[in-house]
């Protein structure tokens, strides 16, 4: 596939770990912030070429981890409703909440579904007029501009049986709170390069002026994330630090103007509640006033769950990159992909069950 | 405890980890697998089901009879390249197969719910009818039962196979050796994609039809060459990553795969791109993995390639170590990783 | 946050600019996607998309930028050999 098979070539991969290599004179910390680009690290064993001393941290990319434990309970609940189709990308579904997940719920005769996009859930809705459409609208920055043209067209065409569950959340602030953390490790940054492709990178400039550290925008092919790599390490052997743009075929600096548009048009910026970490300000999206209407909390009138965690799991650290998921005591053994203790154990970029899938690693032999 | 039942204790699987079952549970990996070998199994077990295969080896008088069962609740009924009928037949027929049998006859028993369209059953008969001709099976006994509307997903067909053994090669898992090669006979995936681009809400235009297939011919040809087969195993739901991992896990051995030696169809590879689907755990119906002794490796591959069903054929990797039962991939890149056992069904992702 | 996949507009339809869609193929799977953000896109560019929706049009001239650095570094490594 064009695109795509160019930039998983073992040959260019190879030449990539040799500049690395050779660029690399110490120890340099490196958090790549998003989900996807985990997966895509674990899975092809990106880090297994690199030398030892570049230490690569999994970051809060990860919308289904962070979502708030209270969020998924409410999912639950409404999709528990009789007379609702709930719908929601796959990634959610098997997200635990306090007593149980959406699978579960749809186990039990919820009508739980599936969809690819959330103009599918539109679709329903005019199709199911009797019924009312909810849908589990989780995302960063890159999902924000079809979720906002879903409930823009709703809201053009009158449609009254559909409401979205929102758990946006967004990367700047993020990647801030883990620069601010007085246990951060972190010395540069991948970012993501998909939410810049809408977002553009500009919001970064100020990051990096003000704490001093390279980020550079990346892709997520494995030829991406080391060239992404080698940039960065080049920029910190050489004492520099400013946004670069690796992932220059998708991303250009002020992103996506018409999406950016129906984001600002629909949503609006709210501090937000990130799961395992707590709450960040300016860190969340909300729905305007405008578009209150399509709100599935206030539809629903879904009353303030208060949710426990796991007190053993430590999903908070993990998605600061503190600590790997093979430090867990819990790891492996009471923590597991079919039974997870946190989120960052279910979703399949989650750091932990990356690392549990692909690599076995279990709290006795890290390697 | 409970103290009305006069016999059982509690349910091996804990109640509070599942009180009902999930569809994962027969997803065709880990909780499917958990649900078998915890609660199932153990209250029938006896050498016969000890040897984990697709069908029993039997002893009758005179020789030993393979024997199998299967239920089909596919659902759409209906998908390029089969149908539930199709399905049913040559699925049977495979499990056979994969013991090295040549399978003979076929029972089937069907579950019909309320209302469905008997032109839609008729449709399945006639599929049934033609699919066994194509694998040489009879169909020479069978039920049928009406539920009431709401309580089937349209039909269920539960099979049952027996099939004869004509040579004396013992296969299966805990035949698999040290350094056989791991031969399969095409690409991988392609059942899968056919009957997600027919799902409401995932729907694709793609012209991908299922791999099902017979198998019982291929695999007899292998083994009236005289090919060394020491197990083999038709790959269903779950893909090929959760047949290695049986059978690494049932034989304790390791087994290494070569990412590189594993075929898709483009049109499956970009399905799979799009949903997020590894290929590896998406389902199959006409492909098969067969274990045989490395020095019979090129023969194999050879005489795969030479039939109908096995155009695509390939080795894929090999058994290299002593335990643990486990399976590592080499990655295109040239990097080593785990091609673990999938917990419950793939679900197509957007992270 | 990140499952984008690239693929060839093959149609374009629909006046509605939201709604504009596009015939997108990906390897030979064809699917429907919302070409509302990408307005200047047309049938032979290749998009990014991201649940059902382009985010981007990939440049092409960009994508190659990865190989021709790796040509350079390995014209400049020859040369240290060489002069070496």
């Amino acid at each position: 596939m064009k695109f795509i098979d160019e930039y998983r070539d073992a040959g260019s991969a190879k030449k990539y770990a040799r500049l690395i290599a050779k660029t690399t004179t110490r120890p340099w910390t490196i958090m790549e912030v998003c989900g996807g680009q985990t997966h895509a690290i674990v899975k092809f064993g990106v880090d297994e070429l690199l030398p030892r001393d570049i230490t690569l941290v999994h970051g809060p990319g990860c919308p289904v981890c962070v979502t708030p434990l209270e969020l998924v309970d409410k999912a639950v609940e409404i999709a528990s409703k009789p007379r609702v189709i709930f719908c929601s990308f796959g990634d959610m579904l098997r997200v635990p909440g306090s007593k149980k997940d959406l699978f579960s719920v749809k186990a039990q005769g919820g009508d739980v579904r599936i969809v690819y996009s959330p103009l599918d859930a539109l679709k329903l809705a005019e199709q199911h007029p009797d019924k009312q459409v909810v849908f589990f609208a989780v995302g960063f920055e890159t999902t924000a501009p079809a979720n906002a043209m879903a409930v823009y067209q709703a809201f053009q065409k009158g449609i009254q049986n559909f409401t979205i569950l929102v758990s946006h959340v967004l990367v700047p602030p993020a990647m801030e709170a883990i620069l601010s953390s007085p246990q951060n490790r972190v010395q540069g940054f991948l970012a993501a390069g998909h939410v810049c492709t809408v977002m553009g990178y500009t919001e970064y400039e100020p990051i990096v002026r003000k704490f001093g550290v390279p980020i550079v925008v990346t892709g997520f092919e494995p030829l991406d994330i080391l060239e992404g790599i080698y940039l960065c390490v080049k920029q910190l052997e050489e004492g520099r630090c400013a946004v670069e743009n690796q992932y220059a075929r998708a991303v250009r600096r002020d992103g996506n103007r018409p999406a950016q548009e129906i984001i600002n048009e629909v949503f609006c910026v709210i501090p937000r509640k990130w799961r395992g970490v707590g709450e960040i300000p300016h860190s969340g999206l909300a729905l305007q006033d405008k578009y209150r209407d399509f709100d599935a909390e206030i539809r629903f009138g879904v009353a303030e769950v208060c949710a426990e965690e796991s007190p053993e799991c430590i999903s908070g650290l993990i998605l600061q990159g503190i600590t790997k998921p093979y430090e867990c005591a819990a790891f492996g053994t009471r923590c597991t992909p079919d039974r997870p203790l946190g989120a960052t154990m279910v979703s399949s970029e989650g750091a932990c069950a990356a690392y549990y899938r692909y690599r076995h690693y279990r709290a006795e032999n890290p390697v | 405890m409970n103290k009305e039942n006069s016999f059982t204790l509690q349910c091996p699987l804990s109640l509070s980890d599942y009180p009902h079952v999930l569809l994962a549970h027969g997803g065709g990996g880990r909780l499917m697998n958990q649900l078998i070998e915890k609660m199932i199994l153990p209250e029938f077990e006896n050498p016969f089901l000890k040897t984990r295969h697709d069908g029993a080896i039997l002893p009758v008088a005179g020789g030993k009879v393979a024997f199998t069962t299967d239920s089909y609740v596919v659902h759409p009924l209906f998908f390029p390249g089969g149908d539930i009928g199709s399905l049913a037949v040559y699925g049977t027929v495979n499990d056979l197969a994969m013991c090295g049998a040549r399978p003979l006859y076929l029972s089937a028993g069907f579950i019909l719910e309320e209302g469905l369209p008997m032109d839609t059953l008729w449709r399945i008969v006639k599929s049934m009818k033609m699919a066994a001709e194509k694998a040489g099976v009879q169909l020479v006994t069978g039920d049928t039962k009406v539920v009431d509307k709401g309580k089937g997903d349209g039909i269920f067909i539960n099979t049952a196979g027996v099939g004869v053994f004509e040579h004396d090669l013992i296969v299966g898992p805990k035949q698999i050796q040290l350094g056989d090669a791991i031969l399969i006979n095409g690409d991988i995936g392609r059942h899968g994609i056919a009957i997600m681009a027919e799902r409401e809400g995932l729907q694709f235009e793609s012209t991908v039809e299922s791999d099902s297939a017979p198998l019982a011919e291929l695999v007899l040809k292998l083994i009236s060459a005289g090919i060394q087969i020491h197990c083999l195993r038709d790959l269903t739901r779950g893909g090929l990553a959760a047949a290695l991992n049986e059978l690494a896990q049932a034989g304790g051995l390791t087994f290494e795969i070569d990412e590189r030696a594993v075929h898709l169809d483009g049109q499956v590879r970009g399905a799979c791109e799009i949903l997020g689907l590894d290929p590896f755990y998406v389902a199959n119906e006409g492909r098969l993995i067969a274990f045989v002794a490395a020095e019979d490796a090129g023969r194999a591959l050879a005489l795969m390639q030479s039939h109908e069903l096995g155009r695509g054929a390939s080795i894929i990797g090999k058994a290299s170590e002593k335990s643990p039962g486990q399976v590592t991939l080499m990655s295109r890149i040239g990097t080593r990783r785990i091609l673990d056992m999938i917990s419950g069904e793939q679900l197509p992702r957007i992270c | 946050m990140c499952l984008a996949v690239p693929g060839k507009i093959t149609a374009i339809m629909g006046d509605n600019p939201l709604e504009r869609k596009g015939r997108v193929n990906f390897s030979g799977i064809v699917k429907e996607v919302n070409l509302a953000y990408v307005p200047e896109a047309k049938a032979g560019d290749y998009v990014l998309v991201h649940v059902g929706f382009a985010i981007s049009t990939v440049d092409e001239k960009e994508a190659g930028k990865v190989f021709e650095y790796l040509k350079q570094m390995d014209e400049l490594q020859e040369l240290e050999a060489g002069e070496a």
